[in-house]
């Protein structure tokens, strides 16, 4: 029993802040997940109203996730507290095996004590227990973090709520012949979204740094692609890539030293890798197609990348040596005509990618040990598929009624899509943070 | 000029050779086209071209001029080249199109245009900034094959980043699947 552990949680601090327009759309649940009772958690003093409500945020994660099945709120057959014994004979009449209660104090300098416990219904036994102690705006963050120890009890693999999205938001006001483009942060299931850069030219393919604390992202501001790197915290920027042609793709490597690009100061467009601090170039490629869409394999020494070398867009995979390419490239893809942007599964045993099905572009998963592919979507304009942390999901982005929409969907294709959406404008490109760290 | 007079040359040779042997309707055809125009055409343009201007016809020097580009009527107010999906092939109608602009250019060698490439909204984002400039640069190619000066041409690309028409299908995509001529 860990009940005294303390959490101390801090958010990054982000340039600004919008109010949450982010709206979680849960479709269907799918078969074989887990039910669960969570029950609304406790005010141990007076109700303070507009505080998030944590039993709602943690439901809402489990659901999203696909595996678990969360009761619905009024169906629950009590409303068991912290401090009396639970009637568990009563629970045992619902379909959960499991259940969650908690509760909130105020306690002094607008902080809050959040406690929670989760019992297996059959055995009686007390399986998880926090007490975490929490400033006002990080009670979001602390409902995640309820929800990956659940998810972890439970599945036996880190949960990976208590992570962040980047993506990119294009408004386009057609009266003022007006176009806007935002790259925003946000936690993992959209909510509290914060502006990281605004600019009226594109700006395109969020990538996190291992470490979470920045992004390197392609920029047009100064009408032509150039690629910066920006500290979150403190919003400071660098360009790093400004080179004449297509400054584009930025992948951080494992260990966080090097960003793999695609450039065409050569002529055409070729993978480099450009050592963060020292400004050093190795190239990687070198061919008159495409080559471009780096992603690095999780041990650092092989990148996936796209390139139309064979005539159509087709996935590759190139060893990487401390000083540069290692080996020639071998291909990955071979059916149909269309498949690109790989991103390696954090297992290294997966990539996902975008492949053209039936003239639809669709979210597929390769197993790079016997090459069988899944593909996972039934939407035709999907794009910048990514893997969770824990390798449990794929987000992505697609198009729905007219709209950029993002979508995660679990790996093996059991779950269907669920949808993270905000209320106005394209959103896209879409990219997953690493685990945060726990301070 | 003079490969304009051979051509008319060869024209009215064609067209007695055909009328000769064959009197079919395209024999016909060969045969109007040259008796009626190409001949006199070519002959007007060489007059005009010797006596500078003729009765609100242009010289080459003037329908290549740098206020041609504010001119609605002039073919080189059509400044967009559209593709093929997953394509950067120039047909035959751009390939003329593009001819008249290298030819303002080479009059002009003061003239800048900036070829932005674009791609539609189908496959992903980096590969299509990539396939945008490898379109500007098979327009860039096309132009420097015409004769026009590399330095006035700048090549650069939006990937599919920035279409013009915003529906999410076959109509909206093949005007997004273009190189822009920029001039200043």
């Amino acid at each position: 029993m860990r009940l005294n552990q303390l959490f101390f949680i801090f958010l990054f601090f982000l340039t600004s802040q919008t109010a949450s327009s982010i709206e979680i759309v849960v479709n269907e649940g799918s078969e074989g997940a887990l039910p669960i009772a969570i029950v609304p958690f406790a005010w141990k003093n007076n109700y303070q109203p507009g505080l998030t409500d944590v039993a709602s945020v943690v439901r809402a994660d489990l659901r999203r996730s696909g595996m678990f099945n969360p009761l619905a709120v009024n169906t629950l057959p009590g409303r068991p507290n912290l401090d009396t014994p639970i009637n568990f004979e009563r629970w045992r009449g619902t379909s959960a095996e499991n259940l969650v209660i908690g509760d909130i104090t105020a306690t002094t300098g607008n902080r809050y004590e959040i406690r929670f416990k989760m019992f297996d219904i059959y055995t009686k036994q007390q399986i998880l227990a926090y007490r975490f102690s929490v400033s006002k705006r990080n009670i979001r963050r602390v409902s995640h973090q309820i929800s990956d120890m659940i998810f972890e009890k439970l599945i036996g693999v880190r949960g990976a709520f208590d992570t962040l999205i980047a993506y990119v938001i294009a408004n386009n006001d057609l009266k003022r012949k007006k176009r806007t483009y935002t790259l925003a942060v946000a936690e993992s299931d959209g909510f509290n979204e914060q502006i990281v850069l605004r600019s009226k030219e594109p700006i395109m393919s969020p990538a996190w740094s291992p470490s979470g604390k920045r992004l390197a992202y392609v920029s047009f501001e100064k009408k032509r692609s150039i690629i910066y790197i920006q500290e979150l915290k403190t919003g400071k920027r660098k360009q790093v890539s400004a080179f004449k042609g297509i400054n584009s793709a930025p992948r951080w490597s494992p260990d966080g030293k090097r960003l793999a690009i695609a450039i065409s100061k050569d002529g055409n467009a070729e993978i480099y890798i450009l050592y963060i601090n020292s400004g050093v170039l190795q190239r990687i490629t070198n061919h008159y197609g495409i080559d471009t869409e780096p992603g690095w394999a999780p041990d650092g020494k092989s990148l996936v990348f796209t390139s139309d070398r064979g005539g159509k867009p087709q996935l590759y995979q190139i060893s990487v040596g401390p000083k540069g390419r290692a080996g020639n490239p071998q291909r990955l893809t071979f059916e149909g005509n269309y498949n690109s942007r790989g991103s390696f599964s954090p297992d290294g045993r997966h990539i996902t990618y975008i492949t053209r099905e039936n003239g639809a572009f669709r979210v597929a998963s390769m197993n790079l040990k016997n090459g069988a592919i899944l593909v996972l979507t039934q939407s035709r304009l999907d794009e910048s598929p990514s893997f969770s942390p824990n390798g449990k999901l794929i987000i992505y982005a697609t198009e729905l009624r007219g709209r950029g929409v993002l979508e995660v969907v679990s790996v093996d294709g059991a779950i269907s899509p669920q949808r993270l959406r905000v209320s106005s404008g394209d959103v896209r490109d879409p990219a997953w943070s690493g685990f945060r760290a726990k301070k | 000029m003079l490969r304009i007079v051979m051509l008319a040359l060869l024209l009215v040779l064609a067209g007695c050779s055909t009328t000769g042997s064959d009197k079919d309707t395209d024999g016909a055809q060969v045969e109007g086209r040259t008796d009626g125009s190409s001949g006199q055409d070519a002959q007007s343009t060489g007059m005009k071209d010797a006596e500078g201007m003729d009765g609100g016809a242009m010289s080459d020097a003037q329908k290549y001029s740098r206020e041609q580009l504010d001119n609605p009527n002039s073919p080189l107010s059509i400044r967009t080249v559209y593709f093929a999906f997953d394509s950067s092939e120039i047909n035959a109608e751009s390939q003329e199109l593009l001819v008249e602009h290298a030819r303002l250019l080479s009059y002009n060698p003061d003239i800048q245009v900036v070829l932005e490439g674009h791609a539609d909204e189908r496959g992903t984002r980096d590969y299509n900034l990539a396939l945008g400039e490898r379109r500007a640069k098979s327009v860039h190619e096309f132009l420097t094959a015409q004769g026009v000066n590399p330095t006035q041409l700048e090549v650069i690309s939006y990937g599919e980043e920035r279409p013009v028409a915003l529906e999410h299908d076959e109509s909206a995509w093949q005007l997004n699947r273009r190189v822009e001529l920029i001039y200043p």
